[in-house]
């Protein structure tokens, strides 16, 4: 067993957990906070993905130690209150949610994507950015238009110009 | 209010929860007291149980039970069924072999369930999954149908000799042989459609709940519908009566198909619950969802088509194995029969058809009904042989199809269906127009220049949606009827509670469903709430799949707001001393036409509940229910063109554009339809290019048991689609809906499949077609 | 996953003290791999000794034409290293284009070499540049590293603390992934060196990341992709599984190779 703790979503939490424990079972089990889904075993659908000190990582990927010291975010700490991001409110304005399994990691995805490209997004940029997101609802298409149009609102709250927005 | 009504592009009511992490799905129920268990399953294809020793297993830290086969047989709990029966030609009942929830004597497949294991944690569960000793005498297995029927093939059930399920056929064989030897050209092709894994993206999950002191159970499933499961499971598998027996669906993520069928897990956890005293709570992986869900398709077919001296279709033959794997499940029968042959018309005028099924068992997961089911199948089958016969006889594609279209309605195929409206050679034109196809030479010319070899291919398809009438189905063999039921119930200061049969597992139910209410109430969407996927707050239901619920699930709520006005309209006409012909419900209110008087919805509903005022002889309350019954399918159909650029070098192939012009009939919310389009599309281009599936021929064994085998498209692997839809309403409904879930990937594959073999002008190339494939038929052809 | 016991050193000594008290224990850097493998229950260690928090493996050095990797450094770090894509593009292009987003900001170049799984993409760079995997315990030239599938000449209780290298005239990497997994189906990474052209496959070969001799044989004379014409390699020893059969990877080899040398001499 091993104690750990971290901030998840601005609180701190501590806890002792079996070592073997992954993160997302920490997150789910321990925690409650069950917008983090796990949809395959091979670490390659995103349904997981949460942000790790602002990073994307996936939470299925890592044990729930390894992140002991750490900030992370998930879905749930993503809105400020009750005002969405605009990356979530990008996936509903253009549909690019369905079953809403994938949603989760999706958004968790796109938001780290933007983050790390601040002079804009491409169909192309976006839609090899999402190589570690697999959805079977949406065929990606009004998932990569929410993303386009969040890292255009995003660059335009931000007073930047998305130079190489579509 | 229009702007929430019938064809407004409305966001999404449900995703609100779904963007912020708060949906609920089944692994995301806890209940006091709830355990975890894992599933001992079969390592291989084909083997005799001879001995299976708990002991160990028992003994494991934090386990509470370990329950075998034997242990449910003797709870009484009943096999699994096929709900739909077919006979053969001969006039003989389908031989079904039987599948217990949990293999008592014999394992027919890898990952047929042997042992559950219930403990305290999910990592405890499966550690004594691990230490449970079954021991097995291996034998000769079995994965591809047509070696299945060969003589000397290993045998799966002895109830069905020769591992035939059953032979069946449709249409006149003479008559078709008659055409075929007087054709003037004949184009003859053997055709496979590829086996897949239908991957919803939440794993399927169960959580069992039997409560000792109500004698009542309650059961969490990842299902399309609830009250099926419930009937199935209280009426052939004894697990508990209809009364005692709860069914939830909650949010479910995804499941085209697959969450349909009633599986051993749910059956097992349920009877777990009883016999240990503990909620059980299992969630597949990925791995068990590839060995475990049902698989879709599998066909292997030859197919003649012949024409006469005018190009004109006289018949067409088909003969087809369909691989069932090692059990019949739930809806499997009707899937190579009344969902695939008599679609085997297409858009076309076709005056003798005749198709043939041998339906096989093999040591494979059970194949059923997968996004479209039977209808890709039978689209792949006749869109690729017109292709190909367009170009045996030297002439157009487009052409070729568009002189065989059915042109008048109604029309009545040789193949049971009857086409009650379309406009086929308008989609046809859409398309061409949006695909810019007239200037495709030139942009393969510009394509040849830069080393790349381009192609373009289209599909024509029609497809029956919304299955029914009951008393036609049910003369088919199915096991139902495939009605609908709705309630509506206005509550007493004007909200409205839908509850439906229908599930909604992506499609967005809980807005368009709202939006019809909007639209005849005038009401904002956001009084008006849809409830489903509960047994015990909706009554009855048949669920969703087969692109029935806004056909049919709508078609029942319609039906209830006729009463739901009705009855307003004559309290109304009390109230305000009208005459009820006068009554007009417009913007939430109702008003006596042509004069302003009003009341509010909102106080005729707490009128009709406080009952101070009510007409002579008015019951008080304003709920409403009504079961629909359609009177015949539906028929979406449409035209999809694909243009690939293939890389000669590597074989590796770019879908460079691709079109869908589509007629589903009225639309309800056009955003959500074209996000049907394009998931369906995704799964259809998947199918043609990424997905396929590979058991060893040898040892049974499944090789793409995950996406590290299995190739699933990725944002990366597709374009942006075109789509667009045209409208001849269907007369069969209140609401000319047709339907539009399973079209995408229903049209797609074959013109994703023309596309690449007018590029690389290889015509027998398979689905899928991986660089590698590509690459190989480009290399055999430069050979000779 | 089975019973594990978790630790966290923050120095190299402390790491390897604690490794060697483990039954059976296994160093974690990023994770990407072992993790999913001790899910899956393919690997069972019964100690994980992380070495993300070990300060002396991580960053990147540029001085004149050396370069020089911690080991610890994350894919997304090489990727987005401005100082080593000024020297050493090819380098980043391949780091940004390992795995996918999430996993680059956890994987790391010492998880991939010391894992030296036969589709990875890291190994055929080492092996093309010539660089120096460098240890807790010694130097090693990465001809000498790489030893089969899954095997390198790394003792149980050795880190790899580092790579260095000589940046090279020119070099490239192309790769034809896996539809499926993404892992490089065949990758090709090539290098114009003052000692000569080497071009390393990986993806392809039985025996893991290898030197293409035809490939380097036809650069050397002309570093240009037209130089690939006509050059083909045998597809004796080369991978072969339902997504590829050798002879299509022998042919990948060639196409990649040729792509590689585009990129390069673009670069």
């Amino acid at each position: 067993m091993s104690e750990i703790s971290m901030v998840v979503n601005g609180r701190s939490v501590s806890a002792t957990v079996e070592d073997r424990t992954l993160l997302v079972h920490f997150l789910r089990e321990h925690l409650g906070l069950t917008g983090t889904h796990v949809g395959c075993d091979t670490s390659q659908c995103g349904a997981c993905v949460v942000h790790l000190d602002g990073k994307a990582v996936k939470s299925c990927s890592m044990l729930a130690a390894q992140a002991s010291g750490s900030e992370v975010t998930t879905i749930e700490g993503l809105a400020d209150g009750a005002d969405l991001h605009p990356v979530q409110a990008a996936f509903r304005e253009h549909h690019g949610l369905q079953c809403g399994f994938c949603t989760p990691g999706m958004i968790m995805a796109a938001s780290d994507m933007i983050r790390r490209h601040p002079d804009g997004l491409d169909e192309k940029t976006v839609r090899a950015e999402l190589e570690g997101n697999i959805c079977r609802c949406t065929g990606y298409h009004n998932i990569v238009k929410a993303v386009l149009a969040a890292s255009k609102s995003m660059a335009k709250g931000k007073g930047g110009k998305a130079k190489k927005a579509a | 209010m229009a702007m929430e009504g019938i064809g407004a592009r409305v966001a999404r009511k449900e995703d609100k929860r779904f963007i912020t992490g708060s949906g609920s799905y089944v692994d995301d129920m806890v209940v006091p007291g709830m355990k975890h268990s894992a599933f001992v399953r079969s390592p291989h294809a084909h083997a005799d149980i001879k001995k299976i020793d708990t002991k160990a297993a028992e003994k494991m830290p934090g386990v509470i039970a370990v329950l075998t086969g034997k242990q449910l047989k003797s709870d009484g709990i009943g096999n699994l069924i096929c709900g739909w029966m077919v006979h053969s030609k001969d006039g003989s009942p389908m031989n079904m072999g039987a599948w217990s929830p949990l293999a008592v004597d014999r394992a027919r497949y890898v990952g047929d369930a042997v042992a559950i294991v219930v403990a305290e944690t999910k990592g405890q569960a499966r550690d004594a999954a691990e230490a449970v000793e079954v021991a097995y005498k291996e034998k000769k297995s079995v994965t591809d149908a047509v070696a299945a029927l060969k003589k000397g093939a290993p045998q799966l059930h002895p109830e069905a000799a020769g591992n035939l399920i059953y032979d069946w056929e449709i249409g006149e064989a003479a008559a078709v042989d008659k055409a075929i030897a007087s054709a003037a050209h004949v184009t003859t092709m053997r055709i496979v459609n590829n086996r897949l894994v239908p991957n919803a993206m939440e794993p399927r999950a169960a959580l069992g709940h039997y409560d000792r002191a109500e004698d009542h159970h309650t059961l969490w499933t990842t299902s399309q519908n609830p009250h099926v499961a419930r009937v199935v499971m209280s009426a052939f598998y004894n697990v508990a009566p209809e009364n005692k027996l709860r069914v939830i669906a909650p949010d479910v993520g995804g499941g085209f198909g697959s969450k349909i069928f009633i599986y051993p897990e749910e059956i097992v956890c349920l009877w777990a619950s009883r016999r240990t005293g503990v909620p059980v709570k299992w969630v597949a992986d990925r791995t068990e969802s590839f060995m475990c869900d049902a698989h879709g398709r599998d066909h292997v077919s030859e197919v003649q088509l012949a024409f006469d001296q005018n190009n004109r279709m006289t018949a067409l033959k088909v003969d087809t194995v369909a691989n069932f794997g090692a059990y019949m499940s739930l809806f499997s029968s009707a899937v190579p029969t009344y969902l695939y042959a008599t679609l085997l018309s297409g858009q076309y005028a076709i005056p003798q058809i005749h198709c043939n099924v041998r339906a096989v068992y093999t040591n494979t997961a059970p194949v059923d009904a997968y996004r479209g089911a039977g209808r890709p199948e039978a689209t792949y089958v006749v869109e690729r042989v017109v292709e190909t016969a367009a170009r045996e006889l030297g002439v157009s594609p487009a052409e070729l199809r568009r002189r065989n279209f059915i042109t008048s309605f109604p029309h009545q195929t040789p193949v049971i269906m009857n086409y009650d409206a379309g406009d086929y050679a308008a989609s046809l034109d859409a398309a061409m127009k949006a695909a810019d196809y007239a200037g495709f030479e030139k942009r393969r010319d510009k394509a040849k220049k830069a080393g790349k070899l381009r192609g373009i291919g289209m599909s024509c398809y029609i497809e029956a949606c919304g299955i029914a009438p009951s008393s036609a189905v049910g003369s088919l063999g199915a096991g139902v009827g495939l009605w609908e039921s709705a309630e509506v119930r206005v509550n007493m200061a004007g909200t409205i509670e839908v509850l439906t049969g229908s599930h909604s597992h992506g499609q967005g139910h809980e807005t368009t469903f709202a939006q019809l209410v909007s639209q005849r109430l005038g009401l904002p969407l956001d009084q008006i709430s849809i409830v489903h996927g509960d047994t015990d707050k909706v009554q009855m239901g048949m669920g969703t799949y087969g692109s029935r619920s806004g056909a049919v699930g709508m078609s029942a709520i319609a039906k209830a707001l006729d009463k739901v006005e009705v009855k307003a309209k004559k309290l109304a006409a009390h109230l305000m001393e009208a005459d009820e012909g006068d009554i007009v419900i417009e913007n939430g209110e109702l008003k006596v036409a042509g004069t302003d008087k009003t009341v509010p919805w909102s106080q005729l509903a707490l009128a009709a509940y406080a009952a101070h005022n009510l007409p002579e002889g008015m019951e008080p309350g304003l709920k409403e229910g009504a079961f629909y019954d359609p009177t015949n399918f539906t028929f979406p159909a449409g035209c999809y063109i694909c243009e690939v650029e293939v890389d000669p070098e590597t074989g590796r192939t770019e879908i460079v554009q691709f079109v869908a012009a589509d007629d589903f009939g009225n639309i309800i919310n056009p955003m959500i339809v074209e996000g049907q389009v394009h998931g369906g599309l995704a799964q259809g281009i998947g199918q043609a290019m990424l997905e396929g599936t590979h058991y060893d021929a040898e040892s049974g064994q499944l090789i793409t048991a995950s996406y590290m085998d299995y190739c699933m498209p990725r944002a990366d692997d597709l374009p942006s689609f075109q789509v667009s839809t045209s409208n001849t309403p269907c007369p069969g409904n209140p609401l000319g809906i047709k339907g539009c879930g399973e079209a995408g990937a229903i049209g797609s594959p074959p013109a994703v499949m023309n596309a690449i073999t007018d590029a690389i002008g290889d015509n027998d190339l398979t689905m899928p077609a991986t660089p590698q494939k590509v690459w190989a038929a480009l290399k055999a052809a430069t050979r000779h | 996953m089975y019973s594990t016991t978790y630790h966290r050193p923050t120095t190299v000594a402390d790491a390897v003290k604690l490794r060697k008290k483990a039954e059976d224990g296994q160093f974690v850097s990023g994770g990407m791999t072992l993790i999913p493998a001790m899910k899956t229950r393919l690997a069972a260690p019964s100690d994980l000794v992380d070495l993300r928090h070990v300060g002396e493996l991580k960053g990147i050095k540029v001085s004149g034409k050396t370069v020089t990797i911690g080991a610890a450094t994350t894919h997304a770090e090489v990727a987005e290293s401005a100082k080593l894509r000024k020297v050493c593009p090819a380098i980043c292009d391949l780091a940004a284009h390992i795995g996918d987003p999430h996993v680059r900001h956890m994987g790391t170049i010492g998880g991939s070499l010391a894992n030296n799984d036969p589709s990875a993409d890291y190994p055929a760079a080492m092996l093309a540049l010539g660089a120096t995997i460098v240890t807790d315990k010694r130097e090693l030239a990465a001809d000498k590293f790489f030893k089969g599938l899954f095997e390198t000449a790394l003792k149980d209780d050795e880190i790899v603390t580092a790579v260095t290298f000589t940046v090279p005239a020119k070099c490239g990497y192309a790769k034809f992934p896996n539809p499926a997994s993404r892992y490089a189906m065949t990758g090709v990474f090539v290098a114009k060196t003052k000692d000569g052209v080497r071009a390393a496959v990986t993806g392809a070969g039985e025996d893991g990341v290898f030197r293409a001799r035809e490939v380097e044989a036809a650069l050397a004379k002309k570093f240009d992709a037209s130089a690939l014409e006509g050059v083909s390699v045998p597809s004796k020893d080369l991978m072969s599984d339902i997504h590829a059969s050798a002879e299509y990877r022998a042919n990948l080899v060639v196409v990649m190779a040729k792509r590689a040398v585009a990129a390069a001499n673009a670069g």
